[in-house]
């Protein structure tokens, strides 16, 4: 009885590592494992009998028994690791996948490139302790233009062909108008506050102008003023050279020249060094071979303007500026016709 | 502004290059936009005409024997009429490269067999050179013309056209410019002698000239000029017309023009004999007065018109543009010449009244200086007398109400040059830069000077004007680069800047396409989207760019439409739009009431076309997902109501929502209207919108955004609920009674249906219902009790009963 019960593991034992040697994959296996090690399984079938031997047959057959139990579930493991080991290697051509089929759609939404390029400015101002404001699109005259140094008849107010609002006041004037410039809120702002004052002003402007590629009558303004005692165009002149260098780069290199705008004394725009051609091309589409890009408008504020909100003009000193992000992001993209701007194009759009 | 070169070089030597010379303009505050070079005239040449005789085989042809300068002679065939022999003309070689105006393109001249005689060159005309628009005859050169001399030689120039600002009145005139040129390069300037003898009758005794109005008319200055003859300019005159861009007429009307461009003043001949009485005076017109402008145009006149009257009518605009009634003639043999100095405000208006904008008003609105009057009306006496002949009565008119008020003078110190540039500038320097503008200068003391301007810079006033001569004269490099070391303000708070840019980020990320159109739409647009005049009439432009773009809108949707209907012919969608943008609410007497919304559109599939996505159209509830992760990145959790057609006229009636938030209504979503699909011809439908008030998120009540939830360590349980409602009851208040209570963390909807095992009228609604305590675990008979005390309020409040 305990020969052939012994026997009867031995034999079980050859005939399971047998077909062990065969399995290829992890199904098999398990089937495998269930056959013989199972709890229904042969090894175990062979162990429930013992109950019918003596203690002492009972002993040496159970320990022949666990041994054969150990090996099997061994060689199992070994087994299973090297079917794996095996798969692994085929994986890539058992899972393989076409990768140049084109992905799961995911929707994106954008930023419109004045939004995006409006933020860049504000933020290096913000950066240099500038606040930043808003005010209305729709102005008074008063503020738009006879605040800042520009009365009824001045010709200086054919710099700013106006879009006015159709609304006529007891005194028979027009006084309410679309904003050309974001430079109200300068008044607007100092009349509500005393000096120091450090602030920038996006917005919408409009202007009563034909379109064309670099013209339209619906664009964007950054206006910027800082006053305070002390302040001086030696200081008007680093502003605007860290913020040119913050926008196209800390190579760049500013330049000045005279230029006129009724609120401010002395006053001049400020070019950027080509960014495009440093100056060498002198058929460059970005400088017209200058070497040279004016991109904003700039001077110590008139004593008028700081007189006007009731400041003290002999005391306080200060600078405004005013930029046109459109150009700027004109300058930066290479896009070459300002109608694309508000068109709302997807195709333009979805390249910012 | 064309101001000619050759022009400017009898003023001042010049030996910049003009590129150079136009930089440095360029740099001090005169624009130059571009330097136009004329000449490049290769093969051209400076010829004499020896013979002229009729061509052979045509009536209208000459031949011409041409000696070019190098001892041969050509035959030429030429059309002209004014050919004669004897002339000094313009004369092209084959080879050269002139403009065809048969063809009107620049062409190589070649040799040509014009009616059977071969034409060995061409005698030119302004317009085959370049020189201006003639082309009825050839261009006749003065006689001392030296004959061979390269034309590019003799007529070669270079035309600096400047972008004056509109404070440099001076740089209008050709002087002007010059003492500026001065100025930069440190070279004298001379301005033309005037001398002539008056050897006419007195001046008193021929016109008389009163001014009634001197308020309108400050100076008045007058000369006479009798027994001249009309006819055209001579050809130097024409020429320096023609470069500046003037169009030659006849010697004295040309002469007044000259003076202008030279001097800037502008100048008025009268044909005194058409003046009646020969009596000028300088008067407001009267009520009811009418003149026939040198235009041809009747003008209604009023009081606040300016007007040179003779003793009963008006013959002029002051300052603006002379009268039909006195015009020079071919017969004008007495010239009474005017040089006056008029109001530059009431010019100006005068002008915008007429929308007659000349080159005489262009210069009057900006303020001539009073001093230069008398200067320029000597300086084209002299010249008329030259190039018309005639006798100079004696003496001129004077009449000057202001011409005891002292001179302008301007004090600098160094102290505020310090100040506003913050550098430090000697008092040499300073003095320097005054004497080479011409300034007259006064030392007051070791750190300021006085300055008198001179007569043709009407734009320097104040210390910050000569503050402003100073820098740009020295240079902008020279003034030390700073950053600004002042205190930085207390920074203003800007929430509502703030929030767009927040609201701006959470619409792009939820994956809609920020879009920016134009704040004016046309009536019509508005109509489109129910946006009627009666519910608001909308501002309006007094002068609108165009019939489309008159109004300000008050609702963003019609642009959206237009945008998204404009996209549909270019793309395939899907169609993901937002602006966040103004509209503008009218308010009486005030400034309209500007509010700040973010407004979208959604139409087409839901997906790009894919082989992995199984597609359906975007609709309602895509938008509303949109709008539910967009609003909780702001930190709000809304809820949303049925919205009735009435308050939304542009919406589906069946399918639109309020969207509410701590009680108010903070934005608002649905279905466009299939009629204003229609009319905006959609391709895709349906197409989603919706709006978001700023300023109503901006005043939502405290708390209400983002608050810190303290993350639970007890664990929830969770129930699944099938609950059967009647088909009215919406499913948002079966899941706010739900989610209102203490113990439930969160209510998700997984499946509606209606239809077979339901009783008619009914609808299933399943939740999964998550509960969680904040202090303790929850037991499964504390979740059951919750549940079925829920159950009970539900079926009181909208009829639920649990599903079988
Ligand atoms: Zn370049």
């Amino acid at each position: 009885m305990t020969q052939s019960t012994a026997q009867s593991i031995e034999d079980l034992t050859q005939t399971a590592l047998g077909e062990l040697a065969l399995l290829d994959n992890s199904d098999a296996l398990e089937q495998w494992r269930v056959r013989y090690l199972g709890r229904r399984g042969g090894l175990t079938s062979i162990l429930r009998g013992l109950s019918q031997l003596d203690i002492d047959q009972r002993r040496e057959v159970g320990a022949l028994g666990n041994r054969a139990k150990s090996t099997l579930e061994e060689e199992l493991e070994k087994r299973s690791q090297e079917v794996s080991q095996a798969r692994l290697a085929q994986v890539a051509d058992l899972e393989r996948i076409d990768v140049t089929l084109p992905g799961r759609p995911v929707a994106t939404g954008r930023l419109h490139p004045t939004t995006q390029v409006v933020r860049e400015i504000t933020d290096a101002f913000v950066a240099m302790g500038f606040s930043i404001v808003e005010g209305p699109e729709v102005e008074w005259d008063h503020y738009n233009f006879e605040m800042l140094n520009i009365p009824q008849g001045h010709p200086a107010r054919d710099m700013w062909n106006t879009l006015w609002v159709d609304y006529v006041n007891e005194e028979g004037q027009r006084p309410m108008l679309l904003r050309t410039h974001t430079s109200p809120m300068q008044a607007r702002v100092m009349e509500s506050m005393q000096p120091p004052v450090r602030l920038v002003v996006p917005g919408k402007v409009y202007r009563y102008e034909a379109t064309d590629a670099t013209h339209e009558w619906h664009f964007h303004q950054v206006e910027g003023l800082a006053v305070d005692e002390g302040i001086t165009f030696a200081d008007l002149k680093g502003t605007l050279y860290e913020f040119a260098r913050q926008i196209f780069g800390a190579r760049r290199q500013v330049r000045f020249r005279c230029d006129y705008f009724p609120f401010v004394e002395p006053g001049v725009d400020m070019s950027i060094d080509c960014f495009s051609c440093e100056g060498t091309d002198s058929s460059c589409r970005i400088c017209r071979g200058s070497g040279w890009i004016e991109i904003l408008g700039a001077g110590m504020v008139h004593p008028y303007v700081l007189r006007a909100v009731g400041y003290d003009s002999e005391k306080y000193t200060g600078f405004a500026f005013g930029l046109g992000p459109e150009r700027i992001a004109m300058l930066k993209y290479g896009i070459d016709d300002i109608r694309h701007f508000y068109s709302n194009d997807l195709r333009f759009l979805r390249q910012f | 502004m064309q101001i000619p070169l050759s022009w400017l070089r009898e003023y001042v030597d010049i030996d910049l290059p003009p590129q150079e010379l136009a930089h440095r303009l360029t740099m001090a505050g005169v624009e130059v936009g571009e330097v136009t070079e004329l000449g490049g005239w290769e093969n051209c040449c400076v010829g004499e005409v020896l013979e002229v005789s009729p061509h052979p085989n045509a009536d209208t042809l000459r031949l011409c024997r041409v000696n070019p300068g190098d001892g041969s002679e050509m035959e030429v065939v030429c059309g002209a009429p004014n050919v004669a022999a004897g002339q000094k003309i313009c004369f092209a070689r084959v080879g050269a490269r002139l403009y065809n105006t048969h063809s009107e393109r620049h062409e190589t001249l070649k040799a040509a067999r014009i009616r059977g005689v071969v034409s060995e060159g061409m005698i030119c005309s302004e317009l085959e050179l370049g020189l201006g628009e003639g082309h009825e005859g050839i261009v006749v050169l003065p006689d001392d013309a030296p004959t061979g001399m390269a034309l590019d030689d003799y007529l070669g120039d270079t035309i600096l056209d400047l972008e004056v600002t509109p404070n440099r009145l001076d740089c209008f005139s050709v002087l002007g410019v010059a003492h500026e040129i001065g100025a930069l390069t440190g070279k004298p300037v001379k301005v033309p002698e005037v001398q002539y003898q008056e050897d006419g009758p007195p001046i008193t005794g021929q016109a008389s000239v009163s001014v009634a109005d001197p308020d309108l008319c400050p100076r008045y200055t007058a000369s006479l000029i009798q027994g001249l003859e009309i006819g055209p300019s001579p050809q130097w005159l024409q020429d320096r017309l023609t470069r500046a861009g003037l169009r030659p007429i006849s010697n004295v009307v040309d002469v007044t023009n000259y003076v202008m461009l030279e001097f800037n003043q502008p100048l008025h001949a009268f044909d005194l004999d058409k003046v009646r009485d020969k009596t000028i005076i300088v008067r407001r017109a009267a009520p009811g007065e009418a003149l026939e402008t040198l235009d041809g145009v009747e003008r209604e006149l009023n009081s606040e018109v300016l007007v040179i009257a003779d003793s009963k009518d008006p013959v002029g605009l002051g300052g603006v543009i002379g009268g039909a009634n006195s015009e020079i003639g071919s017969d004008t043999t007495s010239v009474l010449l005017e040089s006056a100095t008029f109001n530059s405000y009431n010019n100006r208006r005068t002008a915008d009244t007429f929308r007659l904008y000349t080159d005489a008003s262009q210069r009057f609105e900006k303020g001539l200086r009073p001093e230069l009057a008398p200067i320029a009306l000597r300086r084209a006496t002299q010249l008329i007398q030259e190039v018309a002949g005639g006798v100079i009565a004696q003496g001129i008119y004077d009449i000057y109400s202001e011409s005891d008020t002292p001179a302008r003078k301007v004090t600098l110190t160094l102290r505020r040059l310090k100040q506003v540039l913050g550098m430090d500038v000697s008092v040499e320097e300073v003095n320097e830069v005054f004497q080479s503008l011409d300034f007259e200068t006064e030392r007051v003391d070791d750190a300021s000077i006085s300055v008198i301007p001179p007569y043709w810079r009407s734009d320097i006033n104040i210390e910050e004007d000569l503050i402003e001569e100073v820098v740009r004269i020295i240079g902008y490099d020279n003034v030390p680069t700073t950053m600004l070391s002042t205190p930085i303000p207390y920074r203003q708070p800007a929430p509502m800047t703030e929030l767009k840019a927040r609201v701006k980020e959470a619409l792009a990320s939820v994956g809609l396409q920020e879009t920016i159109s134009y704040p004016l739409v046309s009536l019509e647009d508005l109509e489109k989207v129910n946006c009627t005049a009666e519910r608001s009439a909308p501002l309006k432009v007094a002068n609108p760019m165009s019939a489309g773009h008159d109004h300000l809108r008050p609702t963003l949707l019609a642009s959206l439409l237009n945008t998204l209907s404009y996209n549909e012919g270019y793309n395939e969608g899907p169609f993901r739009f937002f602006e966040q943008a103004r509209v503008f609410l009218p308010r009486p007497e005030q400034l309209p009431d500007e509010r700040e919304v973010g407004a979208g559109v959604v139409s087409g599939l839901r997906s790009e076309p894919s082989w992995l996505v199984d597609n359906g159209p975007l609709d309602f509830y895509d938008v509303k997902g949109m709008l539910t992760s967009m609003l909780a990145l702001l930190g709000l959790t809304p809820s949303w109501e049925p919205a009735s057609g009435e308050e939304n006229p542009a919406l589906h009636p069946g399918r639109a929502a309020r969207i509410m938030c701590s009680g108010s209504q903070i934005g608002v979503l649905g279905e466009l209207h299939p009629s204003i699909a229609e009319r905006f011809d959609l391709r895709y439908r349906p197409a989603v919108v919706f709006e978001i008030y700023l300023d109503d998120l901006l005043t939502l009540p405290a708390g209400s955004g983002r608050n810190f939830q303290s993350l639970t360590r007890f664990p929830s349980a969770h129930r699944d609920v099938a609950l059967v409602v009647p088909e009215e009851v919406p499913a948002g208040n079966v899941q706010e009674i739900l989610d209102r209570h203490r113990l439930v963390e969160r209510v998700e909807l997984f499946d509606v249906y209606a239809g077979e095992n339901l009783e008619a009228g009914m609808k299933s609604l399943a939740f999964h219902v998550y509960f969680q305590s904040s202090d303790h675990t929850l037991t499964a008979e504390e979740v059951n009790r919750t549940l079925d005390g829920l159950l009970r309020i539900l079926q009181r409040d909208v009829g639920a009963t649990l599903r079988d």
